[in-house]
């Protein structure tokens, strides 16, 4: 992707010196503080050893401060994953006239940039049907706006912001993601950029509850599939994350975390695998051809698995009743193929939806496993995996249901793939 | 037991192993008696069982009667060889490709069998139903996979040591066996299949299939013929084991850099499998496709497994199924991730027999009222393959070999076979004190030594039967079968389990047996009780005349000196030829002075002027002057000192180890010129009971269960082991719960290097468990 912005070598002015609005009450500044009594107390309920604790977000950073460690505009956050950047980006919307006139042209033309384009590049792309709007951040209103691009296309990215003198507005870009890491000293000599890198799983349980608790008007934030094992009424509807914990949280990017999450500084990784939406996608390249993600998935949902795998009923003629194993569940996934003939008769819609069917079923499985060997009841899972994958959200939301008898729920998020990078830039305006 | 301390000679024994495709009469073997028929079809494996009796023959002593005996000869007793007739377990490997071929050859070989039906299972019994029931003319009944499977595996890990093993790709040894556990239960079968089933087994008849996952050998098999366009699952995974995944999987390092610290994931870790592969207009190559997808199912599976195991808090897990099925490199994938994901908690555990549960299940389902759980079975040496007998993995050479039949032969034993109650841990005991498959020095010691004594066995055997004109091709036969059997060894030392003298020892008896040479030493063994039985008044004589304390050392030289006594040990079978009487004597001064190699006589002096202890088990050694003029000795004064005495000794032959049916007949011969013997008897003192075994070596895990009954009843607190075989090479290290006393002079001077000694040294190992300090050196005060 490129950013193909204008180009202005302005003067950088600090923003500390421009006159701001003066600060709103606490109750409009979520971002900033969080004080509720909850985390305390299930933090103070402690888990054992393998835990891993984040130090909150605490009343040491109280309103009155809240100019002094406003960071200057820009603010973005960014996850660099194994195969997307997410990146948002909080456009203000209460810019006086004389906050205007200071800005640097600089600034002005990237706000411009990103606002008035929905693609950047080739490959970059906002997602306008998630911007969160009139959102107070650190005692500022504006728009929250969310954007990706493929990982393989940040030195494109890297080079817009080169050739944008984003080092001149001496903002700090908080990221995440492993690409933090990996690509450090690329922003460092290509772009002048220090990053500041944040550890992701943080980012994520910060992301999430914080958008979950911003998001009270408008559609709800988290939804569940009703009658999950009924075809026909299979309907999402809105759920109230209000009193979340604990809750398993599964991230499915291009692999996927397993967290267990018992307040928003109370958390463990109980596991991963490496079988995620990029084997998804991996696999289908391979198979069909195809080389997107969009691509994929609308192959996979034209096709049908139930040719690829090897059903129950296909050993046993019906149900493994010895086993209470149901007739049309898969016994071998990929295992009709194991047969030349088949192998010649199956089409490329079909192979993608087997892939698709696979991955997202054993996902299923493994996070059952994991819900019981840690008593917990309600999953919700993330990940731009899912990102206009309702196929795959209905078989997970079916495999809970079906497998557990009914005890486990599983939630989805709307901003999907987007809660590392929302966790970054609250660390960015409210450093924990 | 006897040894071999031959070293000279250095005849060629680098013959290529040429082994081809056997003939089916080498395969199908006693089907004239065969019975009970099992099918087990999987998708490209069959595995056919039966159940025939064998008819071997035994050597059996038998008294003479009072009346012929003057008249008849000289001797102590007679020695007779007889049919007897054992019961066997056949189970044959072959592909399915053979299944006409080999239904054929069984129809026409099946005489009388009163046989109406054969127990079949598999997915492809019901494939073959018709062609089954058409060719053999018995009616297919089909059981279920998962019973028979369950039914088998229980009954492998119950009767066959080291069934069970830890693959450990980089060890010095691959193959890590698991001692047998005194309770099986519970534990996890992770059948995989086309897909998985973890099935939680906690009784004989209690199973319960407690999860499972589509993603299995299936898919792996499915997924790898369409992205590679290989059609065979076999060379999916020779594929496999040549290529790199990481060119196709993408790493932590690739996202991060580096390791993920924080959460301790390295680098090298699989963050997406086949996550590099959406990278548009890349080529990959067949081999790292196809390892990318080892990898992938793999750890799919083995992370299923432990959370079950975890929830179920299950730690022993075995893996089974065409997946897994002697292939080193799924075995070593499915290690590798179990090892991650519990961290060393669960170890994966392989069996030696796994694609035989099937077929074993169903046998045993079929032959319920023959109760075949009440018995005890031992592997058959002789007429088992051994583990990757076809692996085309192990042995490239072979690869051509696909008609090859895999064989297992189990025997029923006799006699039921339970722990020594006296084990201080029967769970952690480990009969054998080398184990040769982790010692490469020590391995290539032992197959030379046995090779070299090849020679001597084989002139042994034939002239145990000297009216038997073809005895010596039968011998010849039987140096072939041996001396295959250590070539295979030599290069798959792993094939029967951990490979140990006694092993090397037990084959050796299988394959004497398996050619009619029951007891080549029988002749030999006649010949010294009845030399030795004639010097026995004098020698107890001569020990009365000494003083007590005296004395006691003068019956510890005793056993010692006739321990030494031991032919194929080629140091003194040559003395031994000579004059047993002056051989006696010159044993004694062979043997080391004190301090001995290892040296606790001291402290069981003292223990001898304690109070006696209530009861001593005995297992003796060789026939002769051995047990004749050391061990009875012994024995009388402990009977004398008020203490019972159990003799243990073998069930059967082996070299020239005393029987029990021949120590039945020295006993009674000594009690007649003994008072304090046939008091011992006659009053139940001395009791003579069978150890179950027919080894030179003793695994106190397998003994009679009349043994460990007496045991019990009579309150054992002393335990002595005689000789090489049963305290050297087995026992060493052996905790009992009791005092006990290990006695033994080490005959080979390898092991006497290897121990720090020198040949003839002794080992007097008297121990005295912790937390039990013996009553002698409560009661007496050292002065």
């Amino acid at each position: 992707m490129a950013f193909n912005g204008h180009q202005r070598e302005d003067e950088s002015i600090d923003e500390d010196e421009t006159p701001t609005k003066q600060p709103r009450s606490e109750k409009e500044m979520p971002g900033c503080v969080k004080t509720e009594p909850r985390n305390e107390a299930s933090a103070s309920a402690g888990r054992a050893t393998s835990e891993r604790r984040t130090s909150s977000s605490t009343a040491r950073h109280r309103s009155d401060s809240v100019k002094k460690t406003r960071p200057p505009f820009p603010w973005f956050g960014m996850d660099i994953g194994g195969t997307l950047v997410k990146l948002v980006y909080f456009e203000p919307k209460d810019i006086t006239a004389e906050e205007e006139q200071e800005e640097v042209e600089n600034l002005k033309s990237i706000r411009r940039y990103l606002t008035s384009n929905t693609a950047y590049g080739k490959t970059g792309i906002r997602d306008v049907h998630l911007e969160l709007q009139d959102l107070t951040l650190c005692g500022r209103t504006g728009n929250l706006h969310f954007i990706r691009f493929p990982t393989h296309d940040l030195p494109a990215f890297l080079q817009m912001g080169r050739n944008k003198h984003f080092s001149s507005l001496h903002t700090t870009l908080c990221a995440t993601g492993g690409g933090a890491y990996k690509f450090e000293s690329d922003f460092r000599t290509m772009a002048d950029l220090q990053l500041h890198k944040l550890d992701e799983l943080d980012c994520l349980i910060r992301g999430v509850l914080y958008i979950d608790s911003v998001m009270s008007s408008g559609p709800s934030e988290c939804y569940y599939f009703e009658n999950p094992t009924d075809p026909d009424h299979c309907v999402q509807k809105p759920y109230t994350l209000e009193n979340p914990y604990p809750l398993l949280l599964v991230n499915i990017g291009s692999g996927v975390s397993i967290l267990a999450v018992y307040s928003e500084s109370n958390y463990k990784r109980v596991t991963g695998t490496s079988l995620g939406g990029g084997t998804f996608l991996g696999l289908c390249c391979l198979l069909t051809g195809c080389s997107t993600f969009e691509e994929a998935l609308e192959m996979a949902s034209q096709g049908e698995s139930t040719r690829v795998d090897k059903l129950v009923r296909d050993i046993y003629g019906g149900d493994y009743e010895r086993f209470g194993l149901p007739g049309w569940a898969v016994a071998s996934s990929f295992g009709n193929m194991m047969s030349k003939e088949k192998r010649e008769s199956v089409s490329k819609e079909d192979l993608a939806r087997a892939t698709l069917v696979t991955i997202t079923n054993n996902i299923g499985s493994i996070t059952r496993m994991c819900a019981v060997n840690e008593n917990i009841e309600r999953v919700v899972f993330v990940g731009n995996f899912l990102r206009v994958n309702t196929l795959s959200m209905k078989l997970l939301a079916y495999a809970m249901d079906y497998w557990s008898k009914g005890q486990l729920k599983a939630l989805f998020l709307r901003h999907e793939g987007y809660f590392g990078a929302v966790g970054a830039l609250l660390e960015l305006l409210h450093p924990s | 037991m006897a040894e071999f301390v031959r070293l000279d000679s250095s005849t060629s024994r680098h013959t290529m192993d040429k082994s081809i495709t056997l003939p089916p009469d080498e395969i199908f073997r006693n089907l004239e008696n065969a019975k009970r028929f099992a099918i087990d079809i999987g998708g490209s494996l069959t595995k056919l069982a039966y159940y025939s009796t064998v008819q071997h023959k035994v050597a059996k002593v038998r008294s003479f009667d009072k009346a012929t005996k003057e008249a008849a000869s000289d001797k102590l007793y007679e020695i007779s060889v007889q049919e007897e007739v054992t019961a066997r377990l056949h189970f044959i490997k072959f592909e399915n490709a053979y299944i006409e071929t080999c239904l054929d050859f069984i129809k026409d070989h099946l005489v009388n069998t009163e046989t109406k039906v054969i127990k079949a299972t598999g997915g492809g019994a019901h494939k073959f139903k018709e062609l089954i029931e058409r060719k053999l003319g018995l009616k297919v009944d089909k059981e279920d996979e998962m019973t028979c499977l369950i039914k088998g595996c229980n009954f492998v890990l119950r009767n066959i040591p080291h069934e069970a093993f830890v693959y450990a790709k980089h060890a010095d040894s691959e193959f890590r066996f698991q001692t047998t556990q005194p309770d099986i239960f519970p534990y996890l079968l992770v059948n995989i299949g086309s897909g998985v089933s973890i099935v939680k087994v906690e009784s004989e008849d209690k199973f319960e299939r407690i999860g499972g996952s589509s993603i299995g050998g299936g898919t792996f098999w499915g997924l790898g013929a369409l992205l590679t366009k290989t059609e065979r699952f076999d060379e999916l995974l020779q594929l496999a084991s040549k290529g790199q995944h990481t060119s196709v999987d993408m790493l932590v390092k690739d996202i991060y850099g580096g390791s993920y610290s924080s959460l301790g994931l390295t680098g090298d870790l699989i963050a997406s499998s086949f996550g590099k592969s959406a990278t548009a207009d890349k080529e990959f190559s067949k081999e790292d496709m196809a390892k990318s997808l080892l990898h992938m199912i793999s750890n799919d599976i083995g992370q299923l497994a432990c959370l079950y195991a975890k929830l179920h808090n299950l730690s022993r897990v075995y893996f089974g199924g065409f997946f897994i099925r002697g292939h080193p490199v799924t075995m070593h994938t499915i290690t590798y991730s179990i090892n991650f994901f519990t961290k060393g908690e669960v170890q994966a555990l392989f069996l030696r027999h796994e694609g035989y549960l099937g077929a074993i299940g169903a046998f045993l389902k079929g032959a319920e009222e023959d109760n075949p759980n009440q018995y005890s079975w031992g592997e058959n040496y002789a007429g088992s393959s051994g583990l990757m007998s076809v692996s085309p993995d192990m042995n490239p050479m072979q690869r051509a070999r696909s008609g090859t039949f895999d064989m297992l032969e189990m025997d029923r034993l006799e006699r039921q076979l339970v722990n020594l109650p006296l084990l201080q841990d029967p769970s952690s005991y480990i009969p054998d004190t080398m184990d040769l498959t982790e010692d490469a020095l020590a391995r290539e010691y032992w197959l030379y030594c046995f090779e070299e004594a090849l020679d001597g066995v084989v002139k042994r055997a034939v002239a145990s039967q000297p009216d038997m004109p073809e005895a010596a091709e039968r011998a010849e036969k039987f140096r072939q079968k041996y001396r295959h059997k250590l070539e295979t060894l030599r290069h798959q030392p792993f094939a029967y389990g951990s490979l140990t003298v006694r092993s090397l020892l037990d084959t050796r008896e299988h394959c004497l047996n398996e050619f009619n040479f029951p007891d080549p030493y029988s002749k030999i063994k006649q010949n010294e009780n009845d030399l030795a039985l004639k010097y026995y008044q004098k020698a107890v004589k001569s020990l009365e005349e000494l003083s007590w304390e005296e004395r006691q050392f003068a019956l510890v030289r005793g056993v010692l000196a006739g321990n030494v006594f031991d032919w194929g040990a080629k140091a003194v079978s040559d003395v031994l030829e000579s004059d047993p009487e002056f051989g006696f004597e010159q044993a004694k001064r062979q043997l080391e002075e004190r301090p001995w190699l290892v040296d606790s006589y001291d402290q069981w002096l003292e223990r001898l002027k304690g109070p006696p202890h209530k009861c001593a088990l005995f297992f003796v050694d060789n026939s002769g002057v051995d047990i004749i003029l050391g061990v009875i000795p012994f024995v009388r004064e402990l009977l004398s000192r008020g203490t019972e005495v159990v003799l243990a000794s073998n069930s059967g032959p082996a070299l020239n180890d005393v029987t029990n049916g021949e120590l039945q007949i020295l006993t009674e011969r000594i009690a007649a010129m003994d008072p304090v013997i046939q008091a011992g008897l006659r009053e139940d003192r001395l009791t003579l009971v069978q150890s179950g075994s027919s080894s030179p070596c003793l695994d106190l895990s397998r003994l009679d269960k009349v043994l460990a009954m007496v045991v019990r009843e009579r309150q054992t607190d002393l335990v002595i082991i005689e000789g090489m075989g049963r305290a050297i090479h087995t026992n060493y290290y052996a905790m009992l719960s009791c005092e006990s006393l290990k006695m033994a002079v080490i005959k080979n001077s390898w092991l006497a290097d290897r121990l720090g000694g020198k040949l003839f040294s002794v080992v007097f190992k008297y121990e005295v468990p912790a937390g039990k300090p013996s009553q002698g050196s409560a009661a007496v005060t050292p002065s």
